[in-house]
């Protein structure tokens, strides 16, 4: 599988350079463990990661771009394109799925306009809708399996979730 | 978060969940204070830490994150004349399919976490020190470095804690949604910066090199919590919970097939499989029957309702006895568990009734494992993924006869031959699985013959497109 990070640049702004910074002072030993840290920051600001971000991070914490792009290739959260303006992760995993994950996943689809005719998984792009509002993402296991079926939008965690009414998950996102 | 608000079952005994789902408490440090919060911490910052080391060690508690390993042992690894720096780590990262308590610990009883974890520093006697938190939990990320804020406003965290000289300080690391950074050199990798690969054990563990190549210690959640009240109520008491050997209190997650799933915490052993089912999770749904059961996170070995197991243990007088137990009389602690074959792991209990198809399950098993190996070992790599292809095909209509067989040769091929335990995780649940459902399978994978190769790949063309 070959990854190709896109070619888009953004301005880095001194807030986001300072938030660098002092995350880059909880590793005192090694700046090297501040890899992780700052690819959320930046996914977080930016939306996805770049090969400017690849590239940033590396010139900032004195590392070679492959030491991390091995990292965005490896931990499923940091996504290479951009997402919908919300994603949802839907779990898919035992518990969950015995209370029903597959046909929320189906259903969260169907309200969010998302065609799911794909796998998730390592290098599995992202589902986004047409309009770009939403993006779906079917994840290994959330850890709140005694209230299956759970579904993240963005930050905003949802358990018990009913498939076949989710205004309450969906409808207050813009 | 708001957690749904259930009063306690009578039969439990809240130690560590005493405040969880309790409408007048929040996280945050009026409140700990209020309730005594960070006492614990004075009471330890008082002793030597050794001693703290002693009481830990006589209360017996156990790792609650799935090997339950001795705490106490545990940190006796770090030698009384370490000149290197000692770090320590607690693992938030919980992942493990079926487990759930850590979450609420984090979100709604965080001081309790980082007061155990103060005092588990100083007994370690460590200066820097990591929550490692995985990435899906990103408000308990939050929760976590304010209620550190706050402990560090008031001293218990920083220089020169509260008067007695001892400097830490503790901060929050995310994880990325990788469930290998659940294993211990795992976890170190994913900290140093690195791929999550576990790092081959033995001859060094963490406690001898770890993060950054110093002795670590990494402990559960639980685990650092149960330190706390180890304190409150000395070793020797705490040891008094639960049964020998199985010490303190045990947070069960119950999910799947029962009436009311969720977290239940008992003294350890207190509780037989039958009881929590049927007592205190309100049975099965109307007019089922229970036909597993895995006692302790995916990985852990299925139960089949129904079975039986020869217990060995002493009589009064020390000869040698042998009882013949059903899976209703096993008792929820470490050794009864792994007396039957399986484990009490992280302390998910998954039910399944008899409206489930043991493959489908094995295959949504199948799929995490192979979503989740690290691919730092070919037998678990490949193995994992071919796994979840063979349980693809039954399910599709697509099974031969000798699934069943293959299924468990390549699960006997990745257990023990890989660094670290994901290759019994992985293959636990199909070595399980086919010993106990076979004709399940078989029935299944009989269904259809195999789809026709295409002409293609079939042996002639071959041969005719090399020569």
């Amino acid at each position: 599988m070959t990854i190709t990070l896109e070619d888009s640049q953004v301005e880095i702004t001194a807030e986001f350079e300072s938030q660098a910074d002092e995350i880059i002072t909880h590793y005192p030993v090694s700046k090297r463990s501040a890899t992780l840290p700052l690819l959320h920051i930046w996914q977080e600001t930016f939306g996805y990661i770049s090969d400017q971000a690849c590239h940033w991070i590396a010139a900032k914490l004195e590392l070679q771009p492959i030491n991390v792009l091995e990292l965005i290739t490896f931990y499923p959260m940091f996504r290479t394109a951009p997402a919908g303006r919300h994603h949802i992760r839907v779990c898919r995993t035992l518990s969950c799925a015995m209370a029903g994950s597959y046909k929320l996943l189906d259903k969260v689809c169907e309200a969010a306009g998302i065609d799911q005719h794909a796998s998730h998984g390592h290098g599995a792009h992202i589902l986004k809708s047409a309009d770009g509002k939403f993006s779906v993402e079917f994840v290994e296991c959330l850890a709140s399996c005694g209230t299956g079926p759970v579904c993240m939008v963005n930050d905003d965690f949802y358990e018990a979730v009913d498939p076949e009414n989710l205004d309450p998950v969906l409808g207050k996102y813009e | 978060m708001i957690a749904p608000v259930r009063i306690p079952h009578p039969r439990e005994k809240r130690m560590i969940f005493k405040n969880i789902d309790r409408h007048d408490y929040a996280p945050d440090m009026e409140t700990y204070l209020n309730e005594g919060g960070y006492e614990q911490l004075k009471k330890a910052l008082t002793l030597q830490p050794s001693e703290v080391v002693e009481e830990v060690k006589k209360s017996g508690v156990r790792g609650r994150g799935g090997a339950g390993f001795p705490c106490g042992v545990k940190w006796g690894f770090i030698r009384p004349d370490e000149k290197r720096p000692i770090y320590l780590i607690c693992n938030a990262d919980e992942s493990e399919p079926g487990t759930f308590k850590d979450r609420y610990i984090i979100h709604q009883d965080p001081h309790q976490l980082i007061e155990g974890m103060i005092i588990s520093c100083f007994a370690c006697r460590v200066n820097l020190a990591y929550i490692y938190i995985r990435g899906e939990f990103p408000e308990g990320a939050k929760i976590l470095e304010k209620a550190l804020a706050e402990a560090r406003e008031k001293n218990f965290l920083g220089k020169n804690i509260l008067g007695t000289g001892y400097d830490l300080d503790i901060f929050v690391h995310r994880g990325a949604g990788a469930y290998i950074c659940g294993e211990e050199t795992g976890l170190i990798e994913s900290l140093e910066g690195k791929r999550a690969y576990p790092r081959i054990k033995p001859p060094y563990f963490p406690a001898a090199i770890g993060l950054y190549q110093n002795p670590t210690i990494v402990n559960n959640v639980e685990t650092l919590c149960n330190v706390k009240h180890v304190m409150r109520i000395g070793g020797e008491e705490f040891a008094k919970l639960g049964t020998p050997n199985n010490t303190g209190t045990r947070i069960l997650c119950v999910s799947g097939d029962v009436m009311k799933p969720g977290y239940y915490e008992f003294e350890v052993g207190s509780v037989s499989m039958g009881e929590l089912i049927y007592d205190i999770c309100g049975g099965l749904k109307p007019g089922r029957k229970l036909k597993a059961v895995i006692p302790g996170g995916s990985s852990a070995k299925v139960l089949r309702a129904g079975e039986t197991y020869k217990i060995k243990g002493k009589d009064a007088d020390g000869n040698p006895t042998e009882n013949e137990i059903g899976l209703e009389d096993i008792r929820m602690d470490f050794d009864s568990l792994a007396a039957v074959g399986s484990m009490a792991g992280s302390g998910g209990v998954i039910v399944m009734d008899d409206t489930r198809d043991m493959v489908w399950v094995l295959n949504n098993i199948n799929e995490f494992y192979a979503h989740e190996s690290c691919g730092q070992c070919t037998p678990c790599r490949e193995g994992s993924l071919w796994m979840k292809k063979i349980t693809d095909r039954i399910m599709d209509g697509g099974g031969v006869l000798e699934d069943p067989d293959t299924l468990k040769s390549v699960a006997d091929n990745i257990a023990g031959k890989t660094i670290c335990a994901f290759g019994e995780a992985c293959s636990w649940p199909t070595q399980s699985f086919i010993a106990k459902f076979r004709d399940e399978f078989a029935a299944k994978a009989t269904k259809r013959v195999p789809a026709a190769t295409s002409p293609e790949f079939m042996r002639d063309s071959l041969v005719k497109a090399v020569s």
